[in-house]
């Protein structure tokens, strides 16, 4: 006879409370981890939508992500004739604030050709961009259906196309444009600028200037063959696919990265107090049945197998609880939260291994239990 | 009665707690035999030393000194004789309480069937034992009913149910009918003198309630730390 399951069957309405107060508790916790796993997610998203061998930058600059690089648009060009270079694009990349139905809305703009690389990595609904000003592809996350239209400086762009899970590292939905009219956004001063300029005989605005070249390479054209070649115009620099995605994450989302690591140890080592204690108080509650179990006859690795088992039970049913809770929610928090299985299971196991330290507290407690305590009033 | 195919003897049991000034003589040099199919009370006030007794004929607590046969076998002499106590428990010696410390979360049946389980019985064999034990208690038909649900009498007779599963030869009672009515308490009474005859049982009751002391064969009184002479 199983006597914690029968404990539990006994105060199956406590126990299931305790199990949802875990499950809150190790729900913050997964929700930390695939909030992490979002922000990287979503940094990876942007740099990955060229599906790019290649990134060429401003010489010094270690790429639109990390800091500022300007180079001449005419550069596509350029790196496009390169031996080993299937094909080049060129980017933009700009954060806008705009207010869209009276809310502020927060994107991150990528500018390309259309029809050539830099654009989204697929379109859910709707299509590309054809024209070369006045239509835009945004994210679903933004809230803009197809048809919608969304105010950018002096120009309104028609929503065209729509993509999934386009963000940038801060979490805000990505909007395509034209590379024309993404430099208009970025490089165009206002008129009254623009006027003040021309008064005081400063040279026209560079519209024409791009942040980043992409280029995808033949089969045969190993990379840093191909960097070398590029880095003979000294106004350029290179870095491969995995070094940009590297400095996205080492870099730009490093911070972040601690902050949430630490957040979520903190999280797990209060989990562990907190298992530790319910199991405690759960076996103080036992006392007399513990005293009375010992007193007729009942051998240690019983008592030991009542409070582990309950404890483990607790532990697996407050992180099922947790995981259906997260995953039920995840689409309703303001940042992309990207569930994994492996760090689901790492997180069930963690549990499971807490649940099995925390209990050996009551162990402790329960095989300290005389039976004696059993008799008498 | 002497010592001569005695369930239980106990020869010159001491048991004191604390050292020193704060030293607590509870038991000093006590002698008392307990024989099949016999009741018998032990009687005395509060801090006599009763309890500690029972403790020790229960093999709960550890003596300071004297000896100790259960059963033919020697369980204390000077020290623990070695062997599993809890097993020893399981398979020897019945508790009654006065509380009857069923086990809340367990039906009538499964209190009863624990034990058994923990005796190494099959599920399906401590199940029909259980319910024997509980249609000749006469509680046949609160099986299914949890402790919360019981009456104090039908509790009671619960725990004798448990208390008897392994067909223990010594069964200890640590006032049995103190939560009970008279009526209750005679029935409970009639219980453990209807074992100790047909199951060949040495009972043991430990009691404050005078209206059952005519219930026992005969009873020891221990005042002191000490049986009172002539009583054991």
């Amino acid at each position: 006879m199983n006597l914690a399951l029968r404990d539990i069957r006994h105060k199956l309405g406590r126990f299931l409370l305790t199990c949802l107060g875990l499950a809150l508790l190790l729900g913050v916790v997964l929700s930390m981890i695939g909030i992490y796993r979002g922000l990287v997610e979503d940094a990876l998203s942007l740099v990955r939508a060229p599906a790019a061998d290649l990134w060429v930058v401003e010489a010094g600059s270690r790429g639109p992500f990390a800091e500022a690089s300007r180079m001449p648009g005419d550069t596509r060009e350029m790196v496009a004739r390169v031996p080993g270079i299937l094909e080049a694009g060129a980017v933009t990349y700009q954060t806008v604030e705009t207010i869209h139905q009276d809310r502020k809305l927060r994107l991150q703009v990528v500018g390309y050709e259309p029809g050539r690389m830099g654009g989204p990595a697929a379109i859910e609904t709707g299509r590309a961009i054809a024209v070369r000003h006045g239509e835009a592809v945004i994210d679903q996350r933004a809230g803009i259906g197809l048809g919608g239209r969304v105010r950018l400086g002096r120009d309104e762009y028609l929503i065209v196309g729509l993509t999934r899970n386009h963000l940038s590292t801060g979490g805000d939905p990505v909007l395509f444009l034209s590379l024309r009219d993404a430099q208009d956004l970025q490089f165009l001063p206002k008129p009254s600028t623009y006027r003040r300029d021309q008064a005081r005989g400063a040279p026209p605005p560079a519209l024409d200037t791009v942040n980043a070249v992409v280029a995808r390479l033949g089969p045969d054209a190993p990379a840093d063959r191909v960097a070398r070649e590029i880095g003979r115009w000294k106004h350029l620099g290179t870095a491969t696919q995995a070094q940009q995605e590297a400095i996205l994450v080492e870099s730009v989302v490093e911070k972040a990265r601690r902050q949430i690591g630490l957040f979520t140890a903190i999280l797990m080592v209060v989990s562990a107090v907190v298992i530790a204690l319910i199991i405690y108080t759960m076996t103080m509650d036992k006392t007399r049945e513990i005293a009375t179990l010992k007193l007729i006859g009942a051998p240690d690795r019983t008592i030991v197998g009542l409070i582990l088992q309950q404890a483990l039970a607790m532990g697996l049913i407050g992180f099922s609880m947790g995981l259906t809770l997260v995953s039920l929610v995840a689409d309703r928090f303001p940042r992309r939260v990207v569930l994994q299985a492996e760090d689901a299971l790492m997180l069930g196991g963690l549990v499971l291994m807490v649940c099995v330290l925390s209990s050996g507290l009551g162990v402790r407690l329960a095989l300290r239990i005389e039976p004696a305590a059993a008799l008498g009033g | 009665m002497n010592g001569v195919g005695a369930l239980a003897e106990l020869t010159g049991i001491a048991k004191h707690f604390g050292e020193g000034s704060s030293r607590v003589d509870a038991l000093r040099g006590v002698d008392l035999s307990l024989h099949p199919g016999e009741v018998v009370g032990l009687l005395g006030p509060s801090g006599s030393g009763k309890s500690t007794l029972l403790n020790i004929i229960g093999c709960v607590v550890e003596p300071n000194a004297g000896r100790m046969v259960l059963d033919g076998a020697v369980v204390y002499d000077g020290a623990w004789a070695g062997g599993d106590l809890r097993r020893l428990r399981l398979d020897k010696i019945g508790f009654i309480f006065q509380f009857h410390n069923l086990l809340p979360f367990l039906n009538s049946r499964d209190n009863v069937a624990v034990v058994l389980e923990l005796a190494g019985r099959d599920r399906r064999a401590a199940q029909n034992r259980a319910d024997e034990l509980l249609d000749y208690l006469e509680v046949g038909g609160r099986a299914e009913a949890s402790p919360g649900q019981l009456s104090g009498g039908e509790a009671q007779r619960v725990a004798i149910a448990r208390a008897l599963a392994n067909h223990p030869r010594l069964i200890l009672a640590d006032e049995p009918t103190a939560a009970l009515d008279s009526q209750r308490a005679a029935i409970v009474m009639d219980l453990l003198i209807k074992v100790a005859r047909e199951q060949d049982a040495a009972v043991l009751v430990v009691s404050h309630d005078e209206k059952i002391y005519d219930r026992f064969d005969r009873m020891v009184r221990v005042r002191d730390g000490v049986l009172e002479s002539g009583s054991a």
